[in-house]
């Protein structure tokens, strides 16, 4: 029996929700249009490509822009005893963009994350933030940027105001500068009438708007996201998606490390692969997807589901047509890409 | 600098005031319990220096309680870093080390100075009242303080997890809360103890804080000692926070 499962209007929703800017960094054509050959959408097993090929080339070479990037990158490594955890990676990020960083656990996200913010020191390397060095110019750079961490790190014995003020203090705001701007960051998240409620009281969803909130307290002109949504129902992961594209609409660059892979893809302009501490690929999510195919079939081998990727839709039905097993048909979505790229599952 | 600290300070400040009647309880309970088991059960029957023992005892139970509150502070770090992750907030705040070092030594230092405050409460209840007005007496429980929450901060740092904290109280606090001057005169202990004894800062600070309870002037080298133990604890604990980023 042939079941086929076809996931239509995936793609039209994605254009639905994703807002349409001119943007002079959005990737003119990174690899070329060479569709890899049919034998690599065979996913499983296909060649990563190296970073330096698949960045995109056109506004890194332009000095009109380079004044705007607002994340910078070179060969940065990080070890932790006998642990290499990032192996010389390199990218850059410029003013505006929605960066998703994609991996599975341990690709070293988390740790790249915690390099820019300051939270751990780069074994060698350099990464600048909006211009600034992240190790010599560590309290400029630090003014820079807004940090939501994957752990709920707020003051549970505190109230949400009390939460806001501490922050606002910690980034040296005026009073005035104070109440002013947590009131309309709180008016911004849905917060505003619980300002005097303690943290404690707050469900998952109100916790992770206020950890934004209070990461935007300072006006920073990147925003670190890692993990926003994680362990929050599919409603409430929705409403954060939302909030997230409205700041960037603010023309805020964001750098987000998503749970849900289709986090990346409905958000981000730009999309890096990262794979053992390594940058496998960086590419818009409809480029790296289109360089996996356009549908994908899942074939179920032994114990083992291996996906199968077609450019064309006719493709997909004669390759079909010769199978005698169960067949899942659907559009190739960017895991089928991280899993052509690297070969491996994303279990973030 | 100064707003890093302040931010530091009023968290601290706002949490101790959420738990504040938990807090006043604990401080009371220690002291209240050593003045009924030691200083009732001693009677008027010993005495040093003129003093009666409860005279004798409520000077050793401020330096005591002082440095225990003021190491306290290591523990609302530790569930800070470990459980919260509130500190990371500090770290990728754009403030100095020194700022959150100094935040926090003073919280701990405030702790210290209330717990001080409910002894002397108490102690009025037992009909003990000494020299309190004296201004060395004061100085000598803020070094005292300063020195173990100095400790408090560094060692929060070091430590990989909450057994690793509670380690720490068994090893370090209680021993100097009991060998530190606090239940008994050094003076009267064979020479070779009190060498060991004396090398415990908590020895000098008892000392000094009863002599000037006493109305006695104390010898400036204990001030002197306790200053300079305070600060190289304070620069341990500064190049603790900067460690911590690994």
């Amino acid at each position: 029996m042939v079941l086929f499962w076809l996931r239509t209007g995936r793609h039209e929703t994605r254009a639905d929700f994703k807002y349409h800017k001119s943007n002079p960094f959005r990737s003119p054509d990174p690899g070329g249009s060479d569709f890899r050959g049919h034998r690599a959408f065979r996913g499983i097993g296909a060649a990563p490509q190296s970073a330096a090929s698949t960045i995109p080339g056109d506004w890194r070479k332009c000095k009109k822009y380079a004044k705007e990037e607002m994340i910078r990158i070179e060969n940065l490594e990080k070890s932790y005893k006998n642990i290499h955890a990032l192996k010389g990676i390199s990218f850059r990020v410029p003013k505006g963009e929605l960066f998703a960083y994609l991996g599975p656990n341990g690709a070293g996200k988390t740790t790249t994350i915690r390099i820019l913010t300051g939270l751990t020191r780069r074994t060698s390397g350099d990464a600048w933030l909006g211009g600034f060095h992240i190790e010599e110019e560590s309290l400029k750079t630090k003014r820079k940027f807004g940090l939501v961490m994957q752990s709920i790190n707020l003051d549970q014995e505190l109230t949400i105001s009390e939460n806001m003020d501490i922050h606002c203090r910690l980034f040296n705001m005026s009073p005035v500068d104070r109440r002013k701007k947590t009131d309309e960051l709180l008016a911004y998240v849905d917060l505003v009438d619980r300002k005097k409620s303690l943290v404690k009281q707050l469900s998952g969803g109100m916790k992770r708007r206020l950890m934004i909130a209070r990461a935007m307290v300072h006006s920073p002109q990147i925003l670190f996201l890692d993990e926003p949504t994680v362990g929050l129902d599919a409603q409430i992961r929705r409403r954060i998606w939302a909030l997230i594209k409205k700041i960037q609409n603010r023309g805020t660059t964001i750098f987000l490390t998503p749970h849900y892979i289709e986090e990346a893809e409905f958000l981000a302009d730009r999309v890096a692969f990262l794979d053992e501490g390594k940058i496998v690929v960086i590419d818009t999510p409809q480029k790296l997807m289109e360089q996996t195919g356009t549908w994908a079939i899942d074939r179920i081998d032994g114990d083992q589901m291996e996906p199968v990727y077609f450019k064309t839709r006719p493709d997909a039905d004669t390759f079909i047509a010769k199978q005698e097993e169960s067949y899942t048909l659907r559009r190739v979505n960017l895991e089928d890409s991280f899993l052509s790229f690297t070969g491996k599952k994303v279990i973030c | 600098m100064l707003n890093g600290f302040i931010a530091v300070y009023l968290r601290e400040v706002l949490i101790l005031k959420r738990r504040i009647k938990r807090q006043l309880l604990t401080m009371s309970v220690s002291p209240l319990l050593y003045l009924i088991a030691f200083g009732y059960a001693m009677g008027d029957t010993v005495r040093f220096d003129g003093h009666t023992y409860m005279e004798f005892l409520i000077p050793g139970l401020i330096a005591m309680s002082s440095m225990t509150q003021a190491f306290a502070i290591s523990t609302d770090i530790n569930v800070a870093r470990f459980y919260w992750h509130i500190f990371e907030e500090f770290q990728a705040a754009p403030i100095s080390d020194a700022a959150y070092v100094a935040g926090e030594v003073m919280a701990g230092m405030t702790r210290a100075f209330i717990s001080v405050g409910v002894i002397l409460i108490i102690g009025l209840f037992f009909n003990v009242s000494l020299a309190y007005g004296n201004p060395l007496f004061w100085l000598a429980i803020g070094l005292n303080s300063f020195v173990f929450a100095s400790l408090a901060v560094g060692l929060a740092m070091l430590v990989k997890s909450h057994a690793d904290q509670s380690m720490l109280t068994s090893f370090i606090i209680t021993p100097m809360a009991f060998l530190g001057g606090t239940f008994f005169p050094v003076d009267r202990l064979p020479v070779w103890a009190q060498d060991i004894i004396y090398l415990l800062p908590l020895t000098h600070a008892s000392k000094v804080i009863r002599q000037t309870a006493f109305g006695i002037l104390p010898d400036s080298s204990h001030y002197l000692l306790l200053a300079i133990i305070g600060v190289l604890f304070f620069l341990l604990a500064l190049k603790c926070v900067s460690q911590a980023r690994d």
